[in-house]
């Protein structure tokens, strides 16, 4: 058991974990955050994507020992008082989901995509998308809500 | 699905990676995890202990050194992937970087983790071998630099033993070359079926000099030397360049898989080749 402390969605955690724990079932297993969701075993479905510091990662990928002294944020950390994030907002009212399993992970890199490129075309969407699978919509509303959601923040 | 256990360290210095790597039987090192975890996950390979080399600060990060530019191994593929000094010194380097899988892999996927990994479907790995790139890797007797055509030698095989790390890349500086990097795939996210890396330098019309790497044609990357000699001296006109791509899968053994055949791969070889070519020639 190794000890690491890592700041997730604004609160500070200690906790002792085996060096083989994904990132992932830490902030679901032991941590109850089960907003975050695993959709493959290869690291192409995108579905558990969260910040680290600030930038996307898939948590399938990343060891709890290496996110020990840093910040995470999953989906569950986005809305503040009650408020959903704009982009939460955003899919919501473009109807950006049908079954809902990819829509952490959606959001969480849409979230990084217009950190990197405010005002990105349709082209840049859905490279900066590429990581990230939906079975379900097809992907248009998807394309749709982060169009409208880069709008809203200017 | 959950990797079997190991012992997990985190040096802060080459030198301790080094000793923790020499000390440890079973040990392995850790890049970015993007391509060791798929393979933990799944339990194809388990590792009695892993050594993280990022928290060593001397492997991340991109240096001027005159005439080369200098990659640490631990530098992340976002961060080459817009380092203004990699696009006007190695600009192949930023193209290719841009190809690979997505965003959030770019984030954690490293820069020398591709190189060391060897995947012949792996993007960077021909890039290097076009720009002679050279690499320094530090085990229990010190550092050494080897050559790229020598680092390379398998599938997932290079010239990095278990207990050494690599440390940095050298590439000389292409400074003023035109490059494309010409990756051909069929879904997001997919690696290279073929892929061409071309980087060519202009004398008004005439190519003077050029730098043609293959990726996934064999199990290590390939320069394509016959078409690089067949440019020079050549106007970069559709047909010339179409006559010296014809070339690109000469002395080649590409691999049969579920993408295609060999005699499928050395048809895009060529084809690749030429739009390559072309597209660097444009962009000088
Ligand atoms: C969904 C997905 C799609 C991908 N698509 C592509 C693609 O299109 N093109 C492409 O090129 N790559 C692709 N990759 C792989 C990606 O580029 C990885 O970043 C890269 O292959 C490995 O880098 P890493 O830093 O993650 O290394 P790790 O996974 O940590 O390590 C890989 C191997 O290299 C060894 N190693 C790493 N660094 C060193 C070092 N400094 N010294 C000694 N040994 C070392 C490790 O021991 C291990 O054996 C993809 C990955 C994923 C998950
Ligand atoms: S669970 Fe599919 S990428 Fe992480
Ligand atoms: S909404 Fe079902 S997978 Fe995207």
């Amino acid at each position: 058991m190794t000890r690491v402390t890592v700041k997730v969605d604004g609160s500070s955690y200690t906790d002792d974990v085996e060096p083989r724990t994904l990132l992932v079932h830490y902030l679901r297993e032991q941590l109850g955050k089960t907003g975050t969701v695993v959709g493959c075993d290869t690291g192409n479905c995108g579905a558990c994507t969260v910040h680290l510091d600030g930038r996307s990662v898939k948590a399938c990928s990343v060891l709890a020992v290496q996110a020990d002294g840093h910040e995470v944020t999953t989906i569950e950390g986005l809305a503040t008082n009650g408020q959903l994030h704009p982009m939460q907002q955003a899919f919501h009212e473009n109807h950006a989901l049908q079954c809902g399993y990819c829509t952490p992970g959606m959001i969480m890199q849409s979230i990084d995509l217009l950190a990197e490129n405010p005002d990105p075309t349709e082209d840049q969407i859905r490279l900066g998308l590429e990581g990230n699978l939906c079975r379900c919509t097809g992907y248009q509303n998807i394309v749709r809500a982060v169009k409208a959601a880069a709008g809203g923040a200017k | 699905m959950i990797p079997a256990g190991f012992e997990y360290y985190a040096p802060t210095s080459v030198d301790e990676a080094v000793t923790l790597l020499h000390d440890h039987e079973d040990a392995k090192v850790l890049a970015g995890g993007q391509s060791l975890f798929a393979v933990l996950r799944v339990r194809l390979a388990a590792f009695e202990s892993l050594v993280d080399l990022g928290k060593i600060d001397e492997l991340r990060g991109i240096r001027d050194d005159g005439d080369a530019l200098v990659i640490g191994a631990m530098t992340p593929h976002s961060v080459v992937q817009i380092d203004p000094q990699v696009f006007d010194h190695a600009r192949l380097i930023s193209l290719a970087t841009a190809t690979i899988a997505d965003p959030q892999v770019r984030h954690r996927g490293t820069f020398g983790g591709s190189l060391a990994h060897a995947d012949p479907a792996g993007d960077l790995p021909a890039v290097a071998v076009a720009l002679d790139a050279s690499f320094v890797i530090a085990g229990p007797g010190g550092r050494r630099t080897v050559g790229a055509s020598e680092f390379f030698q398998g599938v997932f095989t290079t010239a990095v033993g278990e207990d050494e790390v690599l440390v940095e890349v050298r590439v000389p500086k292409y400074t003023g070359w035109g490059a494309h990097y010409e990756k051909f795939n069929r879904v997001a996210q997919q690696w290279s079926i073929v892929a061409v890396a071309a980087a060519v330098r202009l004398e008004g019309d005439t190519i003077a000099e050029a730098r043609v790497g293959l990726t996934n044609m064999g199990s290590t990357p390939i320069r394509a030397t016959a078409v690089e000699q067949a440019l020079v001296g050549q106007p970069a006109t559709a047909d010339a360049v179409r006559a010296a791509a014809e070339r690109a899968a000469d002395g080649t053994s590409p691999p049969t898989d579920l993408n295609g055949d060999a005699d499928y791969r050395r048809h895009l070889a060529s084809v690749l080749t030429r739009r390559a070519v072309l597209a660097a020639a444009g962009t000088g």
